[in-house]
């Protein structure tokens, strides 16, 4: 189990070195560092400076030694828009997409487990179908242009929920949160929604191919044999078992939720980094989109390293065939 | 080839979803011919006639049957010529990346070993970020354009292709016909050309059916933002883009047409690949 725990923690590490060195080779490699870190709008003079400041006319080799050395100190360079720490202005934002992408979860876990539960349990009947149907739909959405109806509909014909910013915050643990005002919720309801569309079709399609299987298993037929309502088979014996991939795949969606929020948050101007993202590519601001990208990989290497790690803690068979 | 067909047919669903994809795929060809108007010709459009509803008439007497941008652009009309755009980067992009994916599959699966392991290795990496992201980043450090869009494209997908060809060639390369055409001392290329690639095509036909919808959405997607294909070409995600301004003040046909435009040719792309899965899974063939 230690060996495993070693081995996994190295392959991420790998995977992270690796990031590193492309984005180094994208960076300084292929495109031309003078261009994408100093400020394009900076006269000669400031270019000489800026160019010896960060060693750009140093040889390739001791820029990949400092560009290393600044990762591993968590200095990912100054925004040239904001003129700040390029991490720190990611992580100031990331409360508010962490937020959004938590609750679209539960969004997707509320609407998607009773879906495709009841779609599974009814594969013939025509609200079974209906509901296939409905997550075919999801998956074909696009997701900025569902933004756009749902603030078409709710916030502009029908008022009844506003479109943009985080809304009334309160502070918790120092770091300010929309889910703890109302204003804040009625805010996040619509990014939020729109958020979990997508995954509310994936675990609806999860629950429904889960509950399928279950049904045809020995102790759901022992357990009806018992004589114990259908009520109980359905919710202890059924719905327990389904879940198990639901919650395995929820959990590796998570950091997928996080980069969609790109979208969600530009079109309700949400303030999270998805925003933060796409403001800096239109306005060149290029030392935060590196920080973004390393600090993606990084969130990306650890929820898969968690989830494997989980994995093996349940599953002996994953133990075994890698010691074997 | 004709037996797939006959069972292709008895799903309606499916059947309708191929005939309304090859409406679109046509009505994109011949846009020129089917549009009412040339919508980047500025001597054909009027900025008089500037967000009109649907079914308006314009002062020379023409009909806008789903009303006119902010510039007075007919909106059928560039809905036409942006599907052209859509569908052109999303296939040419899902070929390309066929191609590239086919070949380092087909390596891997065939040269084994250190081939084997870095190509999926590297497979591997790339699957573990969304396609969205990589997309995006890639489009950051290289700047908009319909190659540049392209290249993003190539380079989210192609990894699909490699995965489920090295699945496919894996199982066929201990069949027989590859044996025999071992003994018959074949070259090594021709063996993987000739005889192994045909017969890893087929699931590789239901991967690209998913993988060009993907493409034609992630396209949109990147285009709204504000980081795919130029203003001079654009495509329906930057109609649906030019169409947001003009939301908040209730003019709402600017993006809502543009948007069903590309639901139904992503759903029905959607449909038909998933008859094609259902079809080629031989555990649901009774």
């Amino acid at each position: 189990m230690f060996v495993h725990i070693l081995t996994r923690l190295f392959q991420s590490l790998v995977t992270m070195a690796a990031m590193a060195v492309l984005v180094f080779v994208g960076v300084f490699a292929i495109g031309n560092p003078v261009d994408l870190l100093i400020n394009p709008e900076a006269d000669q003079a400031e270019m000489a400076a800026a160019i010896a400041r960060l060693g750009l006319d140093q040889p390739m080799w001791r820029q990949f030694l400092s560009f290393v050395s600044g990762l591993l100190q968590g200095n990912l360079g100054t925004s040239f828009v904001h003129n700040a720490p390029a991490l720190g202005l990611i992580l100031e934002r990331m409360p508010a997409t962490f937020e959004l992408a938590l609750l679209a979860m539960i969004f997707a876990i509320v609407i998607g487990v009773p879906a495709g539960l009841v779609a599974g349990l009814y594969p013939e009947r025509l609200v079974g179908r209906g509901i296939m149907g409905a997550s075919i739909l999801g998956f074909s959405l696009p997701t900025f242009w569902v933004g756009l109806m749902l603030i078409m509909v709710f916030a502009v014909w029908l008022g009844w929920l506003p479109s943009t910013g985080r809304g009334e915050t309160r502070s918790l643990f120092g770091i300010e949160f929309s889910f703890l005002t109302l204003d804040g919720l009625r805010h996040m309801f619509l990014p939020a929604l729109n958020l979990a569309i997508f995954k509310v079709s994936l675990v609806t399609r999860l629950a429904r191919a889960g509950t399928r299987e279950v049904l045809l298993q020995d102790y759901v037929k022992f357990a009806r044999a018992k004589g114990l309502s259908p009520a109980r088979v359905i919710f202890v014996h059924v719905l327990k078992n389904m879940m198990i991939p639901v919650v395995t795949v929820i959990g590796l969606e998570f950091g997928s939720v996080m980069a969609f929020a790109v979208v969600t948050e530009s079109i309700f101007a949400w303030p999270g980094m998805g925003k933060l993202l796409i403001e800096s590519i239109t306005r060149l601001d290029r030392p935060v989109i590196v920080a973004y990208l390393m600090l993606t990989v990084l969130l990306f290497v650890t929820i898969n390293l968690i989830v494997d790690l989980v994995y093996s803690v349940f599953d002996p068979r994953v133990r075994l065939s890698e010691s074997s | 080839m004709q037996r797939l067909w006959r069972q292709f047919r008895q799903s309606p669903v499916a059947l309708i979803s191929l005939a309304v994809l090859v409406a679109i795929i046509a009505a994109a060809v011949l846009a020129p011919l089917l549009a009412p108007q040339n919508p980047y010709d500025l001597r054909q459009i009027d900025v008089l006639d500037g967000t009109l509803p649907p079914g308006s008439q314009s002062l020379t007497g023409m009909t806008y049957l789903l009303g006119t941008d902010g510039q007075g652009r007919d909106m059928l009309s560039a809905i036409l010529y942006g599907l052209r755009i859509s569908i052109g980067v999303s296939a040419t992009a899902t070929i390309i990346a066929l191609a590239i994916g086919m070949t380092l599959g087909m390596m891997a699966a065939y040269l084994g070993g250190r081939v084997d392991a870095v190509i999926m290795r590297l497979v591997d990496l790339q699957l573990s970020f969304p396609s969205m992201l990589i997309a995006l980043i890639l489009l950051a450090l290289l700047g908009r354009g319909v190659d540049k869009v392209i290249v993003a494209l190539v380079t989210v997908q192609w990894a699909y292709y490699a995965r489920t060809v090295r699945g496919a060639a894996l199982v066929e390369r201990g069949k027989e016909y590859i044996e025999a055409a071992k003994c018959l001392r074949l070259s090594t290329p021709r063996i993987v050309f000739s005889h192994l690639m045909p017969n890893c095509l087929p699931p590789l036909i239901v991967v690209a059916m998913v993988q060009i919808a993907h493409a034609i959405s992630l396209e949109a997607t990147l285009s709204f933002l504000g980081v795919g294909v130029p203003v001079t070409q654009p495509s329906l995600g930057m109609l649906i883009s030019n169409g947001f301004d003009f939301m908040m003040s209730g003019k709402y046909w600017i993006s809502f047409f543009p948007g069903i435009a590309l639901v139904v040719t992503v759903m029905s792309i959607n449909l038909v690949g998933d008859r094609l899965r259902d079809l080629g899974n031989p555990r649901l063939n009774r």
